[in-house]
């Protein structure tokens, strides 16, 4: 089907999300759409498909004029959307899930929906339990299951908002192989990335967007450079690599086992030094997660110690991980990290109150608009966090970071972010190391690991690797490890 | 001769008719994101309402049918405040409560303690002469046999059907159901109203069957209402779970009806709250899945055991619909 958006505008409140844009997409193309964070790529899809209604402009499918009052009229087109922040039901079984919007009749059939979930998620190398709850699998996972439902629904026109920030490499190939498969049979596919190497990989045309605006088009070959410059207006330049000067150790792991219920990692030596960035790495639900949370003193480990610059802390509770100096900034922002209905203010405030009892707003917004210069955060004192977008989200739970820390603990930081918002993260990773601080970093992009962390773990099904050390390593090792080949016993 | 304690059991189905018609409909409603507070009130105006319709026309039927509507009515004030106007549920809720007993104890006063229709028991043929099982579950009531209906189209409902998915998803995440295409509004409206018309049903089970007239304050009502808010929260909005809860306190009252005349040192108050901590006590034990030390402990089993150990104790778990008195704004 053919997609034409004809001068779209779209305001939230005194916010001009779109102004302007105009999109057409041929039927089966696959078709990239590129912005920097806040510049209106979320909203302009949520518009395409009925979740949101413009306040000018139209929407022309196969040369006809359509109005969306909702996603039901949107679905009923066949255009359906994998959003950004999964939209799905936490609390119920990924099977329900599934079934949810797919499924017509009176009767649920759940034979038939679990042997239809499965056999897409073989197709992917995806691993799903029909029976778990979606809430205690990873964001990561949570869009895998959303993509594998918009496939089963028979969708037409199938919009992915940022679906590779969660999935691993493998599986990465599996989605862009069946992303070309559908536009092969005259699927509509449009494609909304920070990567630009998934551009050129995928992408018969892309549309970047700046600031709600236009700012171009392009068609393959892509220039990097020229993308860049089209949605920032100017060229980036990658700060340089400088080794690490490894110091005092602060996180001791020995002989560490833990488990949820449905994996056990086990066992886990490692020492990380001052100064110094690990990267993990593993497919979603390897243990990555788990190690994570028991180093946040968020879960107990079954076995084993932790001690944290010295301090024996295995069993504590988490503020005296907090005490310790221990941060964790988790993947899922809205539900972990950030408070909805609270604004950018009130969250400064919770972390760094200024003055006693009485808070005095007026010195209180001051510092928000200080700490929102200094992090670059696009939005106003007053924004809720909800209305920011996800990279701005991102900035935010990095402003909220309080000092002094000595480990920071983070999950896919980068994820979501454009190409200047992430180096700009790393490089403030890099300056907490730096100043002495250890850090440890879950991410799905291998290059950006390799790039930043100075050693690697990897993870495979509860097995932990050695550290190795990333100038020494190459994507395609780092995949095969991930994937599962190369292991030991 | 059938024992004496099987007719005392059977008494407490009687007992437990109404109040399991009420919290599927609670359960129903709260399901769809819908808190309806004024049940204690809607309960009781359609208890009388139903009543003087039955002895105004002679017809139990129609009794039966003016108090559905009256329940069907207030939850629709419910939703329409909330859903519409966007008003506090709680507050309108709350308000409504109280004013609906008033209005029935005010209206109902010419009603009271006069003679009025009652539902007969209505035994099933053959089944009723089962030794046991037949007086104690086949010579009971109509409202008896609605009650089990109820419970069970519920769950197959809920938990069997498309549009019962689109219901549990609809109080879980109005916003992700809305991307899925569902109507959540008109969902939400849909399930209040039903809800509030089983409340309604209910109260009229209660007087019409159960009581058999209606005496204003001392029909021994009030109250009863918040118990079925309480029952639909322990029974973790399920159908069937509610029902037991229903059961579980019906039997509870009666045990301690039966076991305070052998125990003449402890105040009868005792006996009255004592079903309320057990029933909490339930609770705990089904919420145990949660506990830190169960998950230790659990951890030392091997790995398959471990995981059905887990699976049994995680769907025993109960949470509210998250989206449970949120509004809901569709852009
Ligand atoms: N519900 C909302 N209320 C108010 N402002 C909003 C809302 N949704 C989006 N915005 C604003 O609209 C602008 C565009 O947001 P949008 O989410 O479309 O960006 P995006 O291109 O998807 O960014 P990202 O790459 O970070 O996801 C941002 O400035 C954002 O703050
Ligand atoms: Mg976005």
């Amino acid at each position: 089907m053919r997609v034409e958006m004809r001068h779209i505008y779209k305001s939230f409140g005194p916010v001009r999300a779109l102004q302007d844009v105009s999109l057409t997409v041929e039927a089966g193309t696959i078709h990239g759409l590129l912005g920097e964070n806040g510049a209106g790529k979320t909203t302009l899809m949520k518009i395409l498909s009925g979740y949101l209604r413009p306040d000018r402009g139209e929407i022309l499918l196969n040369g006809e004029p359509v109005r969306f009052a909702s996603p039901a009229d949107g679905l009923r087109y066949g255009i359906g959307m994998l959003h950004q922040d999964p939209l799905d039901f936490p609390t119920m079984s990924v099977l329900d899930n599934f079934m949810m919007g797919c499924e017509n009749g009176f009767w649920l059939d759940r034979q038939r929906a679990r042997r239809a979930l499965q056999e897409l998620a073989r197709l992917f190398g995806f691993d799903l339990d029909p029976e778990a709850r979606v809430d205690r699998m990873t964001v990561g996972e949570r869009q895998q299951l959303e993509l594998l439902r918009l496939l089963r629904q028979g969708i037409r026109v199938l919009i992915l908002d940022e679906p590779t920030t969660g999935i691993s490499a493998p599986q990465r190939a599996q989605l862009f192989d069946t992303l070309r498969r559908l536009a092969r049979e005259g699927k509509t596919v449009i494609f909304v990335t920070h990567k630009l190497e998934e551009i050129e990989e995928l992408c018969h045309r892309v549309t970047v967007l700046r600031q709600g605006r236009l700012a171009g088009e392009a068609a393959p070959p892509y220039s990097p450079r020229r993308l860049i410059e089209m949605m920032f207006g100017r060229s980036l330049s990658k700060p340089e690599r400088r080794p690490a000067l490894p110091g005092e150790p602060v996180l001791q792991i020995q002989n560490l086992i833990a488990g949820d219920y449905r994996l056990r990692l086990g066992r886990v030596n490692l020492t990380v030094r001052s100064g110094e960035i690990i990267g993990l790495a593993g497919m979603e639900g390897s243990g990555q997660h788990l190690l994570m949370r028991v180093c946040a003193g968020l879960i107990r480990p079954w076995e084993g110690c932790i001690c944290v610059r010295g301090r024996d802390l295995t069993g504590k509770p988490y503020c005296a991980f907090l005490d310790a100096g221990v941060l964790f900034v988790p993947a899922n922002r809205l539900e972990e990290g950030l408070i909805s209905g609270l604004t950018l203010t009130e969250h400064f405030q919770l972390v760094y109150p200024t003055g006693g009892y009485l808070i005095n707003w007026e010195r209180a917004r001051a510092e928000a608009q200080r700490r929102i210069q200094e992090f670059n955060i696009r939005g106003e004192p007053e924004t809720m966090v909800e209305a920011l977008s996800g990279g701005n989200q991102q900035r935010a739970m990095l402003a909220l970071i309080r000092k002094p820390v000595h480990l920071l603990l983070l999950e896919h930081p980068t994820r979501g972010l454009d190409v200047e918002s992430s180096m700009w993260i790393w490089q403030q990773l890099k300056e907490q190391a730096q100043q002495g601080a250890a850090l440890m970093v879950i991410s799905s992009d291998l290059q950006e690991l390799l790039e930043y962390c100075d050693r690697i773990i990897v993870f495979f099904g509860g097995q932990v690797s050695e550290p190795m050390n990333a100038e020494e390593l190459t994507t395609d090792q780092l995949a095969q490890m991930i994937a599962g080949y190369g292991w030991r016993g | 001769m059938t024992p004496e304690w099987i007719f005392g059991l059977a008494g407490v189905l009687v007992a437990a008719a109404p109040l399991v018609i009420a919290v599927v409909g609670e359960t129903l409603s709260e399901r769809a994101g819908v808190v309806n507070l004024s049940l204690n009130g809607a309960m009781l105006l359609a208890a009388m309402v139903g009543f003087a319709a039955a002895v105004q026309t002679g017809s139990l039927e129609l009794g039966f049918l003016a108090a559905t509507m009256i329940g069907a009515l207030m939850a629709l004030v419910v939703a329409f405040a909330s859903l519409t106007l966007r008003q506090s549920q709680v507050a309108v809720g709350l308000v409504l409560a109280l004013l609906g007993r008033d209005l029935a104890y005010f209206l109902g006063s010419p009603f009271m303690n006069i003679p009025g229709p009652r539902v007969g028991p209505l035994p099933i043929p053959v089944l009723k002469d089962l030794p046991i099982l037949g007086p104690l579950l086949f010579q009971q009531t109509p409202t008896v046999y609605i009650s089990v209906l109820v419970v069970v189209a519920a769950w197959i409902w809920m938990f069997r059907t498309r549009p019962g998915l689109v219901l549990r998803c609809v109080g879980e995440r109005p916003s992700a159901a809305f991307g899925r295409g569902v109507p959540v509004t008109r969902v939400r409206y849909g399930y209040a109203v039903l809800g509030g018309a089983l409340v309604g049903f209910a109260g009229a089970a209660y007087i019409l069957d159960f009581k058999g007239g209606w005496q204003g304050p001392i029909s021994g009502m009030d109250g009863i209402g918040w118990i079925v808010l309480a029952i639909t929260i322990f029974g973790g909005w399920h159908p069937v779970r509610g029902a037991f809860g229903v059961l579980l306190f019906a039997l509870l009252q009666w045990l301690s009806l039966v076991v305070q005349p052998s125990l003449p040192g402890i105040p009868p108050q005792v006996f009255y709250v004592v079903p309320f901590p057990l029933m909490i006590f339930a609770l705990l034990l089904t919420n145990l899945g949660n506990a830190e030390w169960v998950q230790m402990a659990l951890s030392r089993l091997p790995e398959s055991r471990r995981r059905l150990a887990f699976r049994i104790l995680h769907s025993l778990r109960v949470s509210p619909p998250a989206g449970l008195g949120m509004a809901f704004k569709e852009e």
